[in-house]
């Protein structure tokens, strides 16, 4: 009997350790254990700041009171704020201006950047200066070359006898959006021309050389040799881009505060104004919420733009 | 067609020259091959041809007009580079079309060209594919293709078979070959590869550091090498080198080496007598003696049979001596065997400058 029992417990204990051999190879599970850890901080520092944000969009939340659900009353009340659709409306039009000319001059700068020309190093070091300077030091300065009094803008024009008067940068609404347009361009087109940099030098010289003697102009060979090249890291390029303009902040928030008239204020502004400045917690995450849907449409645009083109080297045949 | 004159060409870059005054004439419809040893200067010489390299001294002329200064698409070349440079974003059909639809031919021309030259090479199944999906063999025949679609003057082709495997190489060179009686278009080739220059020149140039050594059909540089750098370049296993002092009093000619090894020499040498030179002697013109024959004793070191024939390593004057065998002989290392050069296939060169005596 007492050997039996004996029997069984071995028994048991060695298909025990059989399992635990087959699982320490079986990869699916190992898999799991090891990225535990990472799917944790992800939990932790992404998704719960999301969730909250989410949540309270939808309760009534003020600081210092805990607030209840609401369901979609904030969503109601800003969709009759006129000051949210204008901030909206600032929010794409500072998007897309800034995008666009930033691709067009980043292109530029980079295809200039990627030819021969003596100080190639330094001067290529010069280009990423306005990506180094914290954006709050970049942002008060542009405070600065602005201000009504002593713009050094305004100055020269006057100096050079082409305007009577100082502009007023920053106080008159088209000119504040341009004002902060231009300041954004300046701050975000050395990431661009870097990373197009970066882009244009992994293609072969060899084929400008093939398209040179195919009797290719140089605007023959942007078009049908960079530039189709290029279409990978531009996808790249454009989102991030275009994403890290559409939640911009820092840059408005010190130069304008969403003034004049609201005419600069962006959702991100309006939020935080709303939230933590005015303490209507709730309608403030309302607002970064309704920014979710735009960001998700960006990614989504990316991704597809980022599927592998099928000349791409890489598995997927099809 | 046309044919291409090189007069007195130079290329420095910065201030090294790295040609050194090259003439190479080239008439219509001939296959020049330009073969040496990597670095001196073959792909430089084939891109200033080309146009992608700027002339620094001398002129080129295609078709009798001088190039220097004219921009590659006026110069109507076409070339085959060594990693093909296929355009990878591209189809097959795209790539080859390429050419016609900048300089806006008609499209049914294009068509008709493109479908031309793919059957010419066996690409049409291949048409619709991007460059990444064929096999290496399939890419050189596309970056061929490109090239065969312009119908252009000259042809250029820098190693285009460097990066194939030995045997689809042999498949290409004889293809290469055939598609130029076909075309008859004046090509340039360049290679560092002498097999490859020999069976497919009509004509070859052997270019050593930025000179060319001799330019010749392929079997006059190898009958008649004017120095002991084409000798050891052409030909393979290599032409084997001795050097040594002509003797001609006392007996026959003779070529003393080290350790008191002599050669035997046809008496047409008695002249050199007392001359320092370089003795060279082909691999296939080394035959075992017959009893009274005048030979050189040898110890072999190594043999190596291939089943056509058999290579024997031996030693010789404290050098090597490399001989081939057509005939199957029971050759065993550390034995001595009886090694009679053919007289009138020795050449001499001289000891100092190198050239042909
Ligand atoms: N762009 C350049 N700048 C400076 N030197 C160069 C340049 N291109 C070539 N050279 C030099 O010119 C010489 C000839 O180069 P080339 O490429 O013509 O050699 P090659 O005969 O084609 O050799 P390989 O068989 O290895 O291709 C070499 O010494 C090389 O270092
Ligand atoms: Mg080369």
């Amino acid at each position: 009997m007492a050997t039996d029992a004996e029997r069984v417990r071995a028994q048991r204990t060695e298909s025990f350790s059989d399992r635990w051999t087959q699982l320490k190879y079986d990869h699916n599970w190992l898999g799991f254990w090891f990225m535990l850890p990472a799917a944790a901080f992800l939990l932790l520092f992404l998704t719960y700041p999301l969730g909250l944000g989410i949540w309270l969009s939808v309760t009534d939340t003020r600081i210092g009171r805990e607030g209840g659900f609401i369901g979609l009353e904030n969503f109601e009340w800003l969709n009759e704020d006129p000051v949210f659709w204008l901030s909206v409306f600032n929010t794409f039009l500072y998007t897309t201006v800034a995008s666009v000319i930033k691709f067009g001059l980043g292109l530029y700068l980079a295809i200039l950047l990627n030819s021969h020309m003596p100080w190639k190093a330094i001067i290529r070091a010069v280009v990423l200066l306005p990506f180094i300077v914290p954006t709050v030091l970049s942002a008060i300065a542009f405070w600065w070359i602005y201000d009504t009094q002593f713009s050094i803008i305004s100055w020269t024009l006057i100096e050079m006898g082409w305007i009577d008067e100082n502009i007023n940068f920053l106080g008159e609404p088209n000119n504040a959006r341009a004002s902060v347009i231009a300041a954004n361009i300046w701050r975000g087109i050395p990431f661009v021309a870097i990373t197009l940099l970066a882009g244009l030098q992994t293609i072969p010289q060899s084929l400008y050389e093939a398209a040179t003697i195919d009797g290719a102009s140089r605007w023959q060979m942007f078009r049908h040799v960079t530039y189709p090249m290029l279409t990978p890291i531009i996808a790249v390029v454009m989102t991030f881009s275009v994403l890290f303009t559409f939640t911009d902040f820092q840059l408005i928030y010190a130069m304008t505060r969403g003034g004049p008239a609201n005419a600069t204020h962006l959702m991100a502004t309006l939020s935080y104004q709303r939230a933590i400045m005015g303490g209507n917690l709730g309608e403030g995450a309302a607002i970064s919420t309704a920014m979710i849907p735009f960001l998700l449409a960006a990614i989504l645009f990316s991704w597809f733009g980022l599927q592998r083109r099928k000349w791409q080297q890489g598995e997927s045949d099809d | 067609m046309a044919e291409v004159r090189i007069r007195g060409v130079r290329k420095s870059f910065g201030n090294v020259e790295v040609i050194h005054g090259v003439d190479v004439d080239i008439s219509d419809g001939e296959f020049v091959v330009l073969v040496g040893p990597s670095g001196c200067g073959k792909s430089t010489l084939l891109r200033m041809i080309a146009g992608l390299e700027r002339i620094t001294d001398g002129e080129v002329m295609i078709g009798g007009r001088v190039v220097n200064q004219m921009p590659p698409k006026e110069r109507d070349v076409a070339m085959v580079f060594q990693n093909y440079a296929l355009y990878p974003h591209m189809k097959v059909y795209d790539n080859m079309a390429f050419s016609m639809k900048l300089r806006g031919a008609e499209k049914s021309e294009v068509d008709q060209r493109v479908q031309k030259a793919a059957d010419i090479l066996g690409l049409t199944p291949f048409l619709e594919r991007y460059p990444r999906q064929l096999s290496g063999g399939q890419r050189q025949r596309v970056a061929m293709g490109r090239a065969i679609v312009r119908d252009p003057q000259v042809f250029l082709f820098d190693e285009p078979l460097s990066n194939l495997d030995a045997k689809l190489r042999v498949q290409m060179r004889t293809e290469i070959k055939e598609l130029h009686q076909r075309l008859k278009t004046t090509s340039v080739y360049v290679t560092h590869d002498q097999i490859e220059a020999m069976t497919m020149a009509d004509r070859i140039v052997v270019m050593h550091d930025g000179i060319v050594e001799q330019a010749g059909e392929p079997l006059d540089l190898y009958d008649n090498p004017t120095n002991t750098f084409v000798a050891g370049f052409i030909g393979s296993p290599a032409m084997n080198f001795v050097r040594g002092t002509v003797r001609a009093n006392g007996g026959p000619a003779r070529l003393e080496a080290k350790d008191g090894v002599a050669l035997p020499l046809g008496d047409g040498w008695s002249g050199q007598d007392g001359r320092s030179v370089v003795y060279g002697i082909r691999p296939e013109h080394l035959v075992l003696a017959e009893a009274g024959q005048r030979s050189v004793e040898s110890e072999i070191a190594v043999v190596e049979p291939t089943g056509a024939e058999t290579l024997l390593v031996s030693r010789v004057a404290g050098g090597e001596f490399q001989a081939v065998f057509r005939e199957r002989h029971a050759f065993r290392p550390g034995t001595r065997v009886q090694l009679a050069p053919l007289l009138d296939k020795v050449h001499l060169f001289d000891a100092e400058t190198g050239q042909r005596l």
